[in-house]
């Protein structure tokens, strides 16, 4: 698609869209979100990048393949959910780190959870644009 | 070892390097294994060793040395490893002999598994194994059209066998309430009075039948010869096709003795007998003569098993050591002769005995066992079967008649085989010039036919040793088993025998004639083989036209099949339930409910009615959007947001696919279509008011909220269960969602070049 109103206010829109869907990703414990939403809203970046610029552009601008993206993604989540084992715990078990709690206040929340929703959030995003890139450059 | 100078150079033993010794060193080693147990299991001891399988469904890998599985597991290895030895050298320099050795091994170990299984799920599971590694096996000459047919034949029937026997096992387990063998015949007669008694017996003979290729699942073994020689050796005397045999003798305690087993067992043994021994006759490929003999032994074998008496069980047991010793031996000397000279033509072969008199000599001894001349095994062998046959209390002129006709049979084909190559003048020359084969190959005929020979010469041994505990597992007690004697006094088995020498020398003399009469005979009868070849033709004929009625390769009809599938499933599911109250309360309802339920409505009107592609796409992502708000209004942001984006992402996608498509026609109304979007539409509606009619259960949703934060340390309990709760199951999901993006994205690839 060939327009220059899209194309210009596609640069902007991808980095609000990725950087949207970190935070989708990262609020997902407490909040609507998650790494399923947060994948598709990341993955909808890129495609709009792709409408706008082709999908070569849009190729280059992810550097990686988005298939390697989605099996590092299930690697990722694989390796969260047997980092429970060094810990004695039946597989997927959260495993859990609060940096600096204390009394009143809990701290920063680290946990394998959080990786593996990481994990889900690379697959979702991986998958989606190896078919949506696939479907555009081969129909 | 000196190669003669033809071309029948005879390979380097042992040339196969660590691979072709390998396996040689873990048979013997195996076979002196089993050996340390003999004086154990001589005195009467039953050996066990178990481990826990599947405790849950009562499994165990439950291992039993008795006399029966002793005796076979001796014969498994030590043939085993002899034919290894040989093999090494039959096929030294062979570039597949790796996997040669390999299949072979792991033949022989799933065959001594099997015999020596104590449970009926690990014996079956050792059966296909046997039926696998010996499709491998028999179709190891894999560039060759027959080959491959052969040994997809020998699979078909013994696998179609497996499934059946697979049923009858299960009934088995059912019926006697453990799938442990010993406690099973142990239950002696509850078995026989089971109302599943029949149908077991069925299923489980079908099974045996098949293996052992009795009449009329007879045709696949002959053409299993076309494996490699040392194949047919091991398969064909002591193994593969034992397997039936040994499946019966196993179950012999707990089955037989009923009128059906009798009945079975004997008329389909005597008519595989006599029959095979006919067809063996007929027979000029040495090797193809000898397929028929051995499926005489199992007719015979199968023939005695249908009996009780201690004769018939001695006779059993001798019968199976006496056949696979010499069996072993002749196949092994048929490669030999195949090796040197080129050719297994009985017509064409002769005056061997000087050029291989080593080879001479191990052949003339296993055919006179296999002929039951004194003082070999087999004429102990013959004595026991004479006497087993007129024990039997039914029949025993025909079981006698048959044995003796076989026998005879059986005399002049031994003869034929192991006799005229080496000791007539040659009709002419030979393709190679022969030669004594290597140490390597010499050493397998030459053990086997010496101990035909020295166990006819002390019976006791061979007796105390394997008959006596082979005997008593089948009939659990000692005293019935008889003794093995050379010279048993001149009673009626010795005058059976004396006729049997007369007749057998009179079908070898005229041997010629009658297999031309044979031949005129046989060709009349219609031939399994080729009706094989046209039921599998008929096979492929209805899977094409299957295929071409269900796979049209339209999507239309694909998708049509696929929601009449769902509508048919959903409605018998309603009309089980009953209908569920049809009245809807709607008195809650806002405005803002009946405005989405509009522009439901509306979107989906148009995408139906829409002459426009694009039009129809919109529609669709109008009610996509609808829903999203539908969960919004009913408070699940979280399912709204993933609802929204996706509906997003199917219209980019839907857009991408269809825009390519050519343009819509005008008149697309299709009644049918239209009637199953109404009724499936319809259904599924009744099946929401089926569920809204039912309270709903909290106490998943109960637990989740109460955990969700202490256990879990999240507040949006829908993440929480897709992360943490339930972990394994998102895991499993997002693979699923690679494999089908990786999968679109091969295909995708692949169609591209059949564009135009």
């Amino acid at each position: 698609m060939n327009s220059v109103i899209l194309r210009a206010g596609t640069r902007y829109l991808v980095g609000l869209l990725l950087v949207f869907s970190l935070y989708m990703l990262l609020r997902g414990h407490n909040e609507p979100g998650g790494g399923f939403i947060g994948g598709l809203t990341g993955a909808t970046g890129f495609i709009l990048y792709a409408i706008a610029c082709g999908t070569r552009d849009a190729r280059a601008a992810l550097r990686v393949a988005p298939q390697a993206i989605a099996v590092a993604g299930l690697g990722l989540a694989l390796i969260a959910g047997l980092a429970s084992a060094l810990f004695g715990d039946a597989l997927f078990t959260g495993q859990w780190l609060f940096l600096g709690a204390s009394e009143t206040d809990k701290g920063l929340p680290l946990s394998t959870v959080l990786v593996f929703d990481i994990g889900v959030y690379l697959v979702v995003f991986g998958s989606v644009l190896t078919l949506v890139f696939a479907m555009e450059e081969e129909l | 070892m000196s190669a003669p100078a033809s071309e029948s150079a005879a390979p380097a033993p042992l040339g196969n390097g660590w691979v072709g010794v390998l396996p040689v060193v873990l048979a013997a080693a195996l076979f002196a294994g089993f050996a340390s147990m003999l004086p154990a299991v001589a005195a009467g001891s039953v050996l066990r060793w178990q481990a826990d399988w599947v405790p849950s469904l009562g499994l165990s890998l439950a291992v039993l040395v008795d006399g029966l599985s002793l005796t076979f597991a001796l014969l498994i290895s030590g043939i085993g490893a002899l034919v290894l030895l040989y093999s090494n050298t039959y096929l030294a320099g062979h570039p597949q002999y790796g996997r040669f050795a390999l299949y072979l091994t792991a033949f022989m170990v799933s065959m001594l598994g099997l015999v020596l299984a104590d449970d009926l799920i690990l014996l079956f599971v050792f059966w296909e194994l046997t039926t696998f590694t010996s499709y491998l096996l028999i179709g190891f000459s894999h560039e060759a059209e027959t080959s491959r047919r052969n040994a997809l034949q020998a699979l078909f029937v013994t696998a179609a066998g497996g499934l059946a026997f697979l049923a009858g096992l299960i009934l088995l387990g059912f019926a006697a309430g453990t799938t442990r063998i010993s406690d099973i015949l142990a239950q002696g007669d509850a078995l026989k009075a089971h109302a599943l008694y029949l149908p077991i017996l069925v299923l489980l003979l079908a099974g045996a039948f098949t293996k052992s290729a009795q009449v009329p699942f007879h045709f696949w073994l002959p053409n299993a010869m076309a494996a490699p020689t040392p194949v047919s050796a091991f398969l064909h005397s002591a193994t593969m096709v034992k397997a039936g045999i040994y499946l019966l003798a196993r179950m012999h305690p707990a089955l037989s003795g009923t009128g059906v087993w009798l009945w079975t067992l004997t008329i389909l043994g005597a008519v595989t007998a006599v029959f095979a021994s006919l067809l063996a006759l007929r027979q000029t490929d040495l090797k193809q003569a000898l397929a028929y003999t051995t499926l005489m032994a199992l007719g015979t074998l199968t023939l005695f098993l249908g009996q009780e008496s201690g004769y018939a069980m001695t006779a059993f047991a001798t019968f199976l050591i006496v056949h696979s010793l010499y069996k072993a031996a002749l196949f092994l000397v048929v490669g030999c002769i195949d090796k040197a000279t080129g050719t297994r033509e009985a017509e064409l072969l002769g005056g061997l005995g000087r050029a291989m008199p080593i080879t001479a000599i191990a052949a003339a001894v296993a055919a006179m066992s296999m002929a039951g001349f004194p003082p070999f095994l087999g004429f102990i062998g013959k004595e026991l079967k004479y006497a087993g046959a007129l024990a039997v209390a039914s029949e025993p002129v025909l079981v006698a008649g048959a044995v003796l006709v076989s026998n005879a049979l059986m005399l002049a084909v031994a003869g034929v085989v192991a006799f005229r190559p080496f000791w007539r003048p040659a009709s002419g020359p030979l393709p190679r010039s022969p030669g004594e084969a290597p140490w390597a190959m010499l050493s397998g005929p030459v053990i086997l036919a010496a101990l035909g020979a020295l166990f006819g010469l002390y019976p006791d041994v061979l007796q105390r040793a394997l008959v006596a505990p082979t005997v008593v597992s089948l009939t659990g007690t000692p005293a019935e088993v008889k003794e093995l004697k050379l010279w048993a006094g001149i009673n009626m088995p010795l005058v059976l025998s004396a006729t049997t020498f007369v007749l057998g020398l009179a079908f070898y003399a005229w041997h010629r004639p009658l297999r031309s009469a044979l031949e005129a005979a046989f060709s009349r009868l219609p031939s399994l083989d080729a009706g094989w070849d046209r039921f599998l033709d008929g096979l492929k004929a209805l899977a094409a036209w299957q295929t071409r009625v269900i796979q049209t390769g339209r999507l239309t009809d694909y998708l049509f099949a696929t929601f009449a599938t769902i509508l048919l499933g959903l409605a018998a599911g309603i009309m089980a339930g009953g209908l569920p109250p049809l009245a809807i309360d709607v008195s809650g309802a806002t405005w803002v409910h009946v405005a989405l339920a509009a522009l439901l409505l509306a979107g989906a009107g148009l995408t139906v009615g829409s002459a426009s592609r694009i039009a129809a796409i919109a529609a669709l992502g109008v009610v996509g959007i609808g829903t999203a708000l539908v969960f919004i209004v009913f408070g699940a942001p979280d399912v709204a947001i993933t609802q929204l984006l996706v509906e997003t992402l199917v219209v980019v996608l839907v857009a991408v696919a269809l825009l390519r498509l050519p343009a819509l026609a005008r008149d697309r109304f299709r009644p049918a279509h239209a009637a199953l979007a109404t009724a499936l539409g319809a259904t599924v509606a009744l099946v929401l008011l089926a569920v809204l009619s039912a309270p709903l259960d909290r106490r998943l949703t109960d637990y989740f909220e109460a955990a969700s934060w202490p256990e879990a340390y999240g507040r949006n309990i829908v993440n929480v269960i897709l992360v943490d709760f339930r972990a394994l199951d998102t895991f499993g999901e997002i693979a699923v969602v690679v494999i089908a993006a990786l999968s679109a994205y091969a295909l995708l690839r692949t169609t591209k070049g059949d564009r135009t």
